[in-house]
């Protein structure tokens, strides 16, 4: 048994020890375990959609690099660099929460929020931009320029946008989750004794970023052989 | 008291203490409650709803299938029937039954612990259940389905009319559903259990669903991605598995199997576990080989994840794919046999108890044993391809499943219900029901093999006339096994008013169920047990008395 | 009514029927012994340690755990033995042998259609020699199906958009079951049809009884109608590769890459020619994707069968 809240604070019931925890560390250790069982089931779902994708890349390399050609570069390193930075803001909050800095906290919080923001805006930009273009799949689709590979391109659209939309729609969750966070960070809801929903925030957090660590080399720089 | 005792045999009066089911009152109290414990009575309530749904459209089936022509039904009936019966039955009934309604009552109970560890997630987890209910309800009532409960590509995607979508969309919050739990069980086992009791004095059914959890965690989320590209296919009419636009039909199959087949293993493993626990309350003996039988749980699991493509032997993979899954679909095998020879050897010197509930595990480790060898017949590749797609097939997973799943299902309602209700049922009419479902589900399905080896394909409305009088023998017994089905429903209804008081430990077993009071209290135990005894750890439980009690 | 009313399983009408069924019945014994063996060990068991009152609780008493090792070890030694079995019986059913008869089957919800190399086209119905392998190359022309032959103890899914084969060879004449055997729609159980077997001289018969010609011939007046021969001309000026003696050999493609022509080749070089492009040559043919039907693909396909070297039918089926 932990014995992270000493003998006092049993007796006192810590406001957030739920009752059929026998203390605060069991809780603790509890949900950091069930966060990572549920990032396990993360990791089977992106992996799915991320085997089939390579299966395809290996069926059709022409039509997987022409279609990679179509991607900003640019626009998905500055995500990159963009959500390593949130992960960094992200893990100081946690230590802030660690160290019962309710300051640093909503700092570092905020920070992270903001830097998920712009990575969703860019995000916006891109598929503004792809769909002009005509790039995404269904009726809308337009390719012209070799026309035998226009299917193999829109199936590479298709997990093109899939993917990052899944991804997207889990930065947005994970937008919500921290507003939730912060609005606790503001009641000073944490300290030493007390700060695993900020550490979980964080391994959620770290994990959708580690999915668009994957995505970006897969979806944008790898190009793969190609001819004019 | 924190020891388990036979003195606790004895059956008492009526409860009239305060308990889980007293506790409160009003359809909020349970619509909102965070106890395990009456989670697990919502799951019951609804399971068996669906149960009977699934089992209306078996009825439906097993009566057109008397005669040969298709004359009952139309043809796209019948396909939608059938194809209701599997997406009922797998998805609402076989995979949370056992870990929804009995590992949600017993888990935390059998680790000493008061609750499952996110109390708030398991009943988000049943809203979950029947959120995918209700849309499935919506779809039957508007139209149904009739792509088979696979969903093969390019059919559900292209060809069929029906509503792919909607029950396309409700298997995916069930499986939500499923992954909660799992991820709930996992970090409850790891995490909750009482102070003393160590990994190895853990009872099987603990194991078992600790491995069964820990497949419905990595399988389902790939069910999950399946199905999401298989609704945007249909949806926006992209190619992930349209040939005329590049996809590939094998890969929908590839990804549907890799959850399905570990899925039947979620399906079994808590079945095996309820054994386990059954044989040695009934038996009054320690499970011969209990690390086997606990390692086994683990293997089956991590095996069952390597042998998916046995499903496409015919499908158009290469042969030497085939060889790599039939050669591993052997070895999956073995550990479901290390059980059976294990809960086998249990009973010599044993004492046992002839009573419903090990009625129903003894027919179950037969069943389960013929239902399993038939899998050699199917993971023998030569063979396998005359009898895959045939109602070989058919009869080979529901002796898995109905004579296993099933039976071990009632074994467990009928064992714990007196912890669960405080209430025994009527013995006699229990036993009665036992042989009746023993006696109709042979009678159904063994005509079945030899149906398949004839040549008989699967998802038939008409047949050739030479398959008649095995079609006959078959829905007679599934009319027995009808009966067998329905009469539990209502004694046991009938026991939760007018059933004999149950005392904490009807059956003088061992096990920290038994040492609290039934129904028990709201927190499980009024102070924390202390655990310093092995599992059914029946000589010690012996010593401890020195005196002997009938029960 | 006689035992032989009740058949435990179809006539043997083929040449690994019996092989098929060896297997099955020595499953059915092993299986059987093992099952009656737990379930009469479970009884005596059961009966003989039955609780009463001088044995309320269980002796104190462990098998020795050889026991465990044993049915560990023994079950994992006739597993393997099953599988080389099985797999045995299963590189026999999947290797076509050279000389087989070439027979092209197409299905569609909900029938059907088999065309003889001759130029015989049947719907639902089969017929075939008695005592010679007969192969079977197909296609669907929408969803998954399955071509099943239970008296031959065979079959094999039907895919859109890609070849399959499979081979039997019938040993006995008479009329036997044709059975789709992968859900398909509506009318999946009435998607049969009979294979007639019948003898060298009756087959001859049957093959002369009017035809529009052999399918290779139709397939050569085809490549004249969608005026492939502009370019795929019998020298080496044509804008496409000469296609005599094309067939079954190695093609390096522009990108260096190699691969065999076979049936999937043609196939997809006419419906999805950029796919593959031969080296030296200009990424210029149309796609004929919508065009040409599944029947006619087969003519096409045979067509340049005919005209390469002789096909290798053996191994793998795809």
């Amino acid at each position: 048994m932990s014995d992270i809240a000493a003998g006092n604070e049993h007796h006192h019931h810590h406001p957030f020890l739920q009752h059929h925890f026998e203390d605060l560390g069991q809780q603790h250790e509890a949900s950091t375990l069930g966060m990572w069982m549920f990032l396990c089931t993360e990791i089977l779902f992106f992996g799915g959609i991320l085997c089939a994708y390579w299966i395809y890349r290996v069926m059709y390399p022409e039509a997987w690099a022409l279609a990679a050609h179509q991607q900003n570069t640019l626009y998905g390193g500055i995500n990159t660099i963009v959500l390593i930075i949130s992960s960094l803001t992200m893990a100081l909050a946690v230590r802030a929460a660690q160290l019962g800095s309710r300051t640093w906290q909503l700092i570092m919080l905020f920070a992270t929020l903001i830097f998920g923001s712009i990575f969703l805006v860019v995000k916006g930009i891109e598929y503004s931009m792809h769909w002009h273009e005509g790039l995404f799949p269904g009726s809308h689709f337009t390719w012209h320029e070799h026309p035998a590979l226009a299917n193999k391109v829109q199936l590479f659209m298709c997990f093109y946008w899939g993917m990052t939309g899944l991804h997207a729609l889990h930065m947005v969750i994970g937008a919500g989750l921290l507003l939730w966070i912060i609005g606790r960070s503001w009641r000073n809801d944490f300290g030493p004794e007390y700060y695993a929903p900020v550490e979980i925030m964080g391994l959620y957090w770290h994990f959708v970023d580690i999915v668009w660590i994957f995505l970006f080399p897969f979806l944008y720089l790898i190009h793969g052989v190609h001819h004019g | 008291m924190t020891t388990a005792t036979l003195h606790d045999v004895r059956l008492s009066g009526a409860s009239t203490s305060r308990n889980y089911i007293n506790d409160e009152y009003g359809a909020l109290s349970w619509l909102l409650t965070k106890d395990h414990k009456r989670i697990a009575i919502l799951y019951l309530l609804s399971i068996s709803v669906l149960f009977v749904l699934g089992g209306f459209f078996a009825m439906m089936m097993r009566i057109e299938l008397l005669t040969p022509a298709g004359d009952l039904l139309t043809s796209d009936t019948y396909n939608k029937f059938f194809t209701l019966h599997g997406v009922v039955m797998i998805f609402f009934f076989l995979i949370p039954a056992i870990p929804a309604v009995l590992g949600n009552f017993l888990l935390p109970i059998q680790l000493g612990a008061k609750d499952l560890a996110f109390p708030k997630i398991n009943l988000l987890s049943w809203y979950l259940y029947m959120a995918a209910a209700i849309i499935g309800l919506v779809v039957i009532v508007t139209g149904g389905v009739d792509t088979g409960w696979t969903f093969y590509t390019p059919f559900s995607t292209q060809y069929s009319n029906t509503h792919v979508f909607g029950t396309t969309f409700a298997a995916f919050i069930a499986g939500f559903s499923s992954i909660l739990t799992g991820l709930n069980f996992i970090v409850t086992i790891h995490r909750m259990r009482a102070p003393g009791l160590t990994w190895y004095r853990l009872p099987l059914f603990v194991w078992a669903l600790y491995a069964t959890s820990v497949v419905m965690l990595l399988a389902t989320p790939v069910l999950a991605i399946t199905l999401t590209m298989l609704m945007v296919e249909r949806t926006i009419g992209v190619g992930f598995f349209d040939p005329s636009l590049g996809g590939d039909p094998l890969l929908y199959q590839h990804m549907f199997w890799f959850y399905s087949h570990p899925a039947v293993y979620i399906m079994i493993l808590p079945a095996m576990g309820v054994a386990s626990d059954v044989v040695a309350a009934f038996t009054r003996k320690k499970i011969f080989g209990y690390r086997f039988v606990a390692f086994s749980s683990l293997a089956i699991a991590f095996l069952g994840f390597l042998v998916w493509a046995h499903h496409m032997f015919v499908a158009g993979i290469s042969v030497y794919s085939a060889l790599i899954f039939a050669f591993l679909s052997f070895f999956v095998a073995v550990p479901s046999a290390i059980k059976v020879f294990n809960w086998t050897a249990t009973l010599y010197r044993a004492s046992v108890s002839w009573q419903t509930p090990m009625l129903y595990i003894l027919g179950f480790i037969g069943l389960f044993t013929i239902g399993g060898v038939t899998g050699l017949f199917l993971a023998s590749l030569g063979l396998d391809i005359h009898v895959t797609d045939t109602y070989f097939v058919v009869a080979h997973f529901h002796y898995v499943m109905v004579g296993g799943t099933v039976m071990a299902y009632l074994a467990g309602i009928h064992y714990w219900w007196p912890k669960i209700t405080g209430r025994m049922y009527p013995e006699w009419w229990a036993r009665l029901a036992a042989l009746l479902v023993f006696v109709g589900f042979n009678l159904t399905f063994f005509p079945q093999f030899i149906l398949g080896y004839l040549g008989m394909p699967r998802r038939y409305h008409a047949y050739a006339p030479e398959f008649q009088v095995l079609n006959v023998l078959s829905t007679a017994g599934a009319s027995v096994l009808a009966v067998g089905y329905v009469l539990p429903i209502i004694y046991l209804v009938w026991s939760i008013w007018f059933g004999r008081p149950a005392g904490p430990n009807p059956w003088g077993a061992v096990g920290l169920e038994w040492t609290t009071a039934s129904p028990p209290p709201k927190e499980n135990f009024h102070e924390t047990p202390v655990v310093t005894w092995d599992a059914y750890d029946y000589p010690a439980m012996m010593k401890a008395m020195g005196e002997t009690q009938n029960v | 009514m006689m035992v032989a009313d009740f058949p435990l399983w179809p006539d043997q009408a083929s040449s690994f029927a019996k092989d098929v069924d060896n297997l099955y019945i020595f499953l059915i014994i092993l299986c059987g012994a093992v099952s009656v063996g737990v379930f009469l060990t479970i009884f005596y068991f059961a009966i003989k340690f039955r609780r009463r009152p001088d044995n309320e609780i269980a002796q104190d008493y462990e098998p020795p755990k050889l026991l465990e090792v044993m049915w560990i070890a023994v079950p994992s030694v006739i597993f393997m033995g099953l599988f080389v079995w099985g797999s045995w019986l299963y590189f026999h059913l999947a290797r076509v042998p050279d000389d087989a008869l070439d027979i092209y089957a197409t299905g569609k919800q909900w029938m059907w259609k088999f065309q003889h190399p001759s130029g015989q086209r049947e719907i639902n119905a089969l017929h075939v020699p008695v005592n010679r392998p007969v192969k079977i190359t197909m296609a669907s022309e929408d969803v998954i199906h399955s071509l099943f032959f239970p008296y031959f103890r065979t079959k094999a899914d039907v895919l859109p958009n890609r070849y399959r084969t499979m081979w039997f060879q019938a040993t006995k004449t008479g009329r036997y079951h044709i059975f789709c055997a992968e859900y398909c729609g509506t009318l999946h159980s009435g998607m049969i049809g009979w294979v007639e077997v019948m003898e060298p001289a009756d087959y001859q018969k049957w093959l002369a009884g009017g035809t529009e010609g052999s399918m290779a011939s139709q397939g050569e007046q085809l490549f004249q109608k969608y005026a492939c021969n502009t370019c795929h001309t019998n020298d080496a000026t044509g804008r496409g590769p000469v296609l005599a003696g094309l067939y079954g050999k190695d093609i390096t493609l522009s990108n260096d890459t190699v691969v065999k022509a076979d049936d999937n080749y043609i196939r997809e070089s006419i419906l999805n020619p950029q796919a593959k492009t031969a080296k030296g040559f200009q990424p210029i043919m149309p796609t004929f994707q919508g065009q040409v039907s599944e029947d006619d693909l087969m003519k096409l396909l045979a067509y340049v069968k005919s005209i390469g070297p002789a096909a290798t039918t053996k191994g793998t089926p795809q």
